[in-house]
């Protein structure tokens, strides 16, 4: 009764003779909310890199929707409806909260190729690009340089860029990181308004954001899983209190 | 910018021969209009290309062989200079674009090499002396472009220099067309985050690829301009001083503006004709005044006239 969007099969990197991430068998179910955690350097964001092609894998296999995707470009993998998000937040820092929403919105029309118009006909766009930055509250500051935003705002305005393009599948890498309580909050909220109708796929080190959100956990420690289920069967599973939570959960 | 710059430029374009010496301002509109083909590259993409007189200086060698070999008309003596850059393009940039950074570069300048030792050495090309005593011709068969007109002073050329003028409004006019289009959305994009730019669905290869290619044809319709203009086609063009100087031509006067190039590229030939009696001395002092300025002006002249006036240039 399991229909998963996402697998991996043995994945695995290696850096150097380092092994970041090995034989990692990940299994994400549709419609879920999964969180990935783990201590720094746990391989997370690798594992990110390798789903989404921006790190090749050294072994093993990928599968979207049953499809291997283990040989595609990233932009290939972008475009099957895969969307990722960056650990240091990633927006285009010298445009607009606006045009970095429409350039995501831009993405589907059949222009981008078009150096011969004039970039009023993305003007139609406008309307949605301002709904999804409302949405993360950013309405107000649609006008403004993005790389002068907080940087709180800033990842908000990430998520609006990344659910412009509709993803199927979404991949968040710390998405609270660094950011005070009230923040933290709102980005909660928004990844939960968010999840309707996708998958999500989240790094998170906040286990208060974790506990609330998620469907599934699955815990990493040295680049393999070290457990996985439910908050409330990893949060009680010994290993996992002795080599992550330990002290700070107790 | 506003409408009325727009005018007051084309005006000054306009009456330009009537003041200053024709043949100084062709020259100077063929450089700018090089230098902002270079910078769609450089400031809209990101991309240091380090051989772009290939392209310049390539178009150059076949417009004056189209027009002095094959008799063809000035405007089509221009067109095969530039669809053959474009072509040099698109194979430049392909092997190019794999690469980053100085990488990029490298890469571009040992490509431009092999052009110039091929113009050096082929026959078509003229080897040492280059292409010497290119006609100007008939525009379009019909309008004679060696015709002087006496005004004033003496004799002018206007027919040459209305048709240069023209040729770079209109490069000017596709620069400005694509820097403010849905692909120069795109190539703004890449140049300010690339790894967020694949992982919205940018193929952003073919982006670049092709920014390279309409920067490089541009180029070349600057150089086919050149040879017309001084009726020559020579090694210098396609050296990589040339490649160097426009490179100094755009950072000189802003990187990523619109009008910095402009400025940059009029600053430089200002200045080499100025100071043509002072002999090889001359590289030194432009390079001198170079490193002032990019020690005092670090975004060019036109990059920090735009930051004081807070607006894009
Ligand atoms: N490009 C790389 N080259 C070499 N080592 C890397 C590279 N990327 C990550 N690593 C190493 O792989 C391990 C896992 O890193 P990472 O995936 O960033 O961890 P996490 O996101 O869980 O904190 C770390 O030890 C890191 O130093
Ligand atoms: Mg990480």
């Amino acid at each position: 009764m399991t229909d998963p969007i996402l697998e991996t099969r043995n994945l695995s990197k290696e850096f150097k003779g380092f092994s970041a991430v090995s034989d990692l068998n990940l299994r994400v179910e549709r419609g879920h909310i999964h969180a990935l955690i783990g201590p720094n350097g746990a391989g997370k964001t690798t594992v990110f890199n390798l789903l989404t092609k921006f790190l090749t894998p050294t072994t093993g296999t990928i599968l979207f929707n049953g499809i291997d995707i283990t040989r595609e470009q990233p932009a290939d993998i972008a475009l099957r409806g895969v969307i990722r998000s960056f650990q240091i937040s990633a927006v285009f820092p010298g445009l607009s909260p606006l045009e970095n929403v429409r350039l995501a919105l831009q993405r589907a029309t059949r222009t981008s190729y078009q150096f011969w118009k004039s970039e009023r006909c993305l003007d139609r766009l406008e309307d949605r690009a301002m709904e999804l930055l409302e949405s993360v509250g950013l309405g107000e500051l649609s006008g403004g340089i993005s790389g002068e935003l907080a940087y709180g705002r800033k990842r908000a305005l990430e998520l609006a860029t990344t659910l412009a393009l509709e993803p199927e599948l979404m991949l968040l890498d710390e998405p609270t990181q660094g950011m005070g309580a009230e923040d933290v909050d709102r980005i909660a909220a928004l990844v939960k308004k968010a999840a309707a109708g996708r998958t999500i796929l989240m790094v998170e080190h906040n286990l208060k954001v974790v506990e609330t959100l998620a469907d599934r956990i699955t815990v990493l420690q040295r680049g393999a899983i070290l457990a996985e289920g439910s908050y409330a069967a990893v949060s009680q599973d010994p290993r996992v209190l002795e080599a992550y939570m330990g002290g700070a959960h107790a | 910018m506003n409408r009325f710059l727009w005018l007051a430029l084309i005006a000054l374009g306009l009456a330009a021969p009537f003041v200053v010496y024709p043949v100084f301002m062709m020259k100077l509109l063929c450089f700018a209009l090089f230098a902002m083909a270079f910078n769609l590259l450089l400031g809209y993409t990101g991309l240091l290309s380090f051989g772009h007189a290939a392209f310049f200086g390539g178009a150059s060698y076949v417009t004056g062989y189209l027009v002095k070999t094959s008799g063809l008309t000035p405007e089509l003596g221009v067109l095969g200079g530039t669809l053959f850059a474009a072509l040099l393009g698109y194979l430049v940039g392909s092997l190019a674009i794999r690469r980053q950074g100085i990488y990029f570069a490298m890469v571009t300048l040992a490509l431009a090499q092999i052009v110039y030792f091929v113009a050096l050495k082929a026959t078509f090309t003229g080897g040492e002396d280059g292409l010497q005593g290119i006609p100007r011709g008939l525009l379009f068969g019909l309008i004679d472009l060696n015709r002087h007109y006496t005004v004033g002073g003496g004799p002018l050329g206007l027919n040459l220099y209305y048709f240069i003028f023209v040729l770079f409004c209109l490069g000017f006019w596709i620069i400005h067309r694509t820097i403010h289009s849905p692909f120069g959305q795109v190539l703004k994009a890449i140049r300010e985050n690339e790894p967020r730019a694949i992982s919205l669905g940018y193929k952003v290869e073919r982006f670049k690829l092709m920014a390279f290619v309409l920067s490089s044809a541009l180029a070349g319709m600057a150089g086919s301009m050149k040879s017309l203009v001084f009726q020559l086609a020579s090694l210098t063009d396609v050296s990589w001083h040339t490649s160097g100087e426009v490179v100094l031509m755009t950072l000189l006067g802003g990187v990523g503006t619109v009008l910095g190039p402009l400025a940059g590229a009029f600053t430089v030939v200002t200045l080499q004709s100025k100071l043509s009696s002072v002999g090889p001395w001359i590289t030194v002092i432009i390079g001198g005044i170079f490193v002032i300025c990019v020690l005092v002006f670090r975004r060019g002249f036109v990059g920090e006239l735009g930051r004081l006036l807070r607006r894009p240039l």
